[in-house]
């Protein structure tokens, strides 16, 4: 169903001596008093391909909203990209620069064409020239297999190219790090695959990605490590054939028990 | 024939089981849904209550319409110099409306007593303001970014030293005391529409500032403005501001009463643009933050665009209550249309029994026409905007 990725592992070698993408340390945070990150570690390279999952509301989005400061952390150190974000509004927008972010309710601006949606914020945020931008746009639409749809409305696509839309949108920003939080949990079963299929395409090319997601074909065969997330902490985290075949943590086996049935 | 399509139903053997091996055709409707007859039936006549709202209606406007008509048109006086020709007389029972008198006192509704020889220039601000308000309503007119800048830029200060004179250019200045009627409600109206819109958006955005002085002092001059009747704020800007304020800083009457009604007119504003605000979803402002549009950015090309479409409807009807509260300005002494009116119906000249009534008639088509084309322009946006959005 999806592509084997079949150089994966020499990726995951060379991956050593690759930049660190992301670096978590110590990150806390509470939303008042509960407390939602229970002291976060993970080092992303550039290039690798992690995939998070754990219950719902074991804080896999607060932890991925973090990354581009959507959520503030309290406690601890992230570092995006080689800025470490804190309260300098500059920081923000030079994450924010840097990641592209795709949503579970995909979040297309409505009033916008699908073209406008691609090209506004490299027009505005990146300050290309409008025409740049929308060759630019065109030829990431038509990656994502929707280039006849540039010029409709998003409320006129179906749920599958809404969130191809979404990513599209994110890469026109020519981003370093991709963070997709649950990209297929609000599609349809018969659009889930062709958005997958369009993120696998992005692993191919090597783009760092953070993907919430219970998609466990995806996981084994495109992540380089998956991270297992249960009330606000990193339980376990293991590449995918150690995850999926030999879990160590009891948590770990119990919820992929549920998951895979 | 026409239930063939159940042919097959049992085949496959099993209980329940159904294959379909025949199209279903597209039928016609049947006609009792469709036609005029059909129509009637469905709008009208649905339900007894429907069918005996339907009936009094008819009754009401038989009793209403008809005697409307014989007054404004039929019984009507056209012609005529002064008094008499409205008067009742053996040659003339029944009197309608005196229009020989509207039609005397036309050139003074319109311009109150502007100096004759300048009132060109109002004909000029009139056209001037109907283009552009036709510019930048009309949803395909060229160069709608023009447009905006024209009607908030270019139109208000052509029309200040078109309106007001200026030496420099060789217009005489007219003061505003000589301004009146329709000209003045316009000025009133236009002012208080193209101000209160901005306005009204700075306030609902610094009211749900996060920065918490901002959204107190927005939030205290919302609910404090909201909280006086517009008669107040008028009387306090024409009676109560010169008592505090020495004669050289007060401006003239007419302008006092444009900044009161101008920051009236925001306040409501403000809460209806909140409103729109409160309707955007918040996964808006979090994909445009994770694209990195900053907080003008996010606002004006993604939360405001989005607020003030939901909330054109009620941006309508302030404007339709703005239009109306504008008469009240005569109460503090300015000569809107409203006012002319009733200085002229008092004069002498034209005094009949009928002359009142004429005089409420043209204020009310006046009013009643321009608010219903407001209404007709927003229904038409709403419409367009609802297919653009693909909903
Ligand atoms: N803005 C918020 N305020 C308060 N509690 C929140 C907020 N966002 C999330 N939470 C809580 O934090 C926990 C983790 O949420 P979340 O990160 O969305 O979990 P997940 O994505 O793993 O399902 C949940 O219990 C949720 O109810
Ligand atoms: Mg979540």
């Amino acid at each position: 169903m999806i592509k084997d990725v079949s150089n994966a592992p020499a990726l995951r070698e060379e991956s050593e001596q690759r930049p660190v993408a992301v670096e978590l340390i110590g990150v806390n945070k509470w939303f008042g008093k509960f407390h939602v990150l229970r002291d976060v570690n993970l080092c992303v390279t550039s290039g690798e391909r992690i995939v998070i999952c754990g219950p719902s509301g074991s804080g896999k989005s607060t932890l991925i909203r973090c990354i581009n400061a959507l959520e503030e952390h309290e406690q601890g150190r992230v570092i995006v990209a080689g800025v470490e974000l804190s309260q300098d509004l500059k920081r923000i927008d030079e994450v924010r620069r840097e990641t592209g972010m795709v949503f579970q309710q995909f979040n297309l601006f409505p009033h916008l064409t699908i073209l406008e949606n691609c090209t506004l914020a490299p027009i505005w945020v990146r300050r290309r020239p409008a025409r740049e931008a929308e060759d630019l746009a065109r030829q990431i639409l038509a990656k994502v297999k929707i280039p006849e749809q540039a010029d409709k409305y998003p409320g006129q696509l179906s749920g599958g190219q809404q969130q191809r839309v979404a990513i599209a949108r994110a890469l026109c920003m020519q981003p370093k790090i991709m963070l997709f939080d649950e990209p297929t949990s609000a599609l349809d079963p018969e659009m889930v695959k062709e958005v997958l299929d369009t993120m696998v395409e992005l692993a191919m090319e090597g783009m760092t990605m953070l993907v919430v997601t219970h998609e466990m074909g995806f996981a084994r065969q495109v992540a380089d490590r998956v991270v297992f997330m249960d009330e606000g902490q990193i339980v376990e985290m293991a590449a995918p054939d150690r995850f999926f075949d030999n879990p160590q943590h009891e948590r770990t086996k119990q919820f992929l028990g549920q998951i895979l049935r | 024939m026409s239930h063939s399509t159940v042919s097959g139903g049992a085949r496959g053997g099993g209980i329940g089981a159904f294959v379909r091996d025949e199209r279903a055709p597209a039928l016609p409707a049947p006609a009792a849904t469709i036609g005029g007859f059909g129509w009637l039936r469905a709008n009208l006549f649905s339900t007894p209550f429907n069918a005996l709202l339907t009936l009094a209606t008819v009754a009401l406007a038989l009793l209403i319409i008809p005697p409307l008509v014989r007054f404004l048109i039929i019984d009507a006086v056209w012609e005529g110099a002064d008094r008499d020709a409205c008067l009742v007389s053996e040659a003339r029972p029944v009197v309608g409306a005196c229009w020989a008198f509207a039609r005397d006192r036309l050139a003074y509704f319109v311009y109150g007593s502007f100096p004759i020889p300048e009132r060109w220039r109002v004909d000029v601000f009139f056209v001037f303001l109907a283009l552009s308000i036709i510019w930048i309503l009309r949803i395909d007119a060229p160069r709608r970014d023009l447009a905006a800048w024209n009607f908030f830029v270019v139109l208000p200060s052509v029309s200040i030293v078109l309106l007001s004179g200026a030496k420099l250019i060789g217009l005489a200045p007219v003061d505003t005391t000589l301004w009146g009627g329709v000209l003045v409600t316009i000025v009133v109206a236009s002012v208080g529409i193209v101000v209160s819109l901005p306005l009204g958006v700075l306030l609902a955005l610094g009211r749900r500032s996060t920065m918490p002085a901002v959204r107190l002092v927005c939030t205290l001059f919302i609910e404090i403005v909201r909280g006086v009747p517009l008669i107040t704020v008028l009387f306090m800007a024409s009676v109560m501001l010169p008592l505090f304020v020495p004669p050289v800083w007060t401006p003239d009457k007419l302008i006092r009463a444009l900044v009161g009604i101008a920051l009236f007119a925001s306040a409501y504003m403000a809460e209806v643009v909140r409103a729109g605000l409160q309707a955007v979803a918040r996964g808006q402002y979090e994909a445009a933050a994770a694209v990195g549009l900053g907080y003008w950015q996010l606002m004006r090309f993604i939360v405001l665009p989005q607020a003030l479409r939901v909330t054109i409807p009620n941006i309508v009807n302030s404007y339709i209550a703005l239009f109306k509260d504008t008469t009240l300005v005569f109460i503090v002494g300015i000569f809107d249309l409203l006012k002319t009116i009733e200085v002229a119906r008092a004069d002498p000249q034209w005094a009949t029994p009928v002359t009142s009534t004429t005089g409420y008639a043209i204020a009310a088509i006046f009013y009643l026409t321009f608010c219903y084309m407001m209404t007709r322009y927003a229904m038409r946006v709403e419409r367009r905007l609802g297919v653009g959005l693909g909903r």
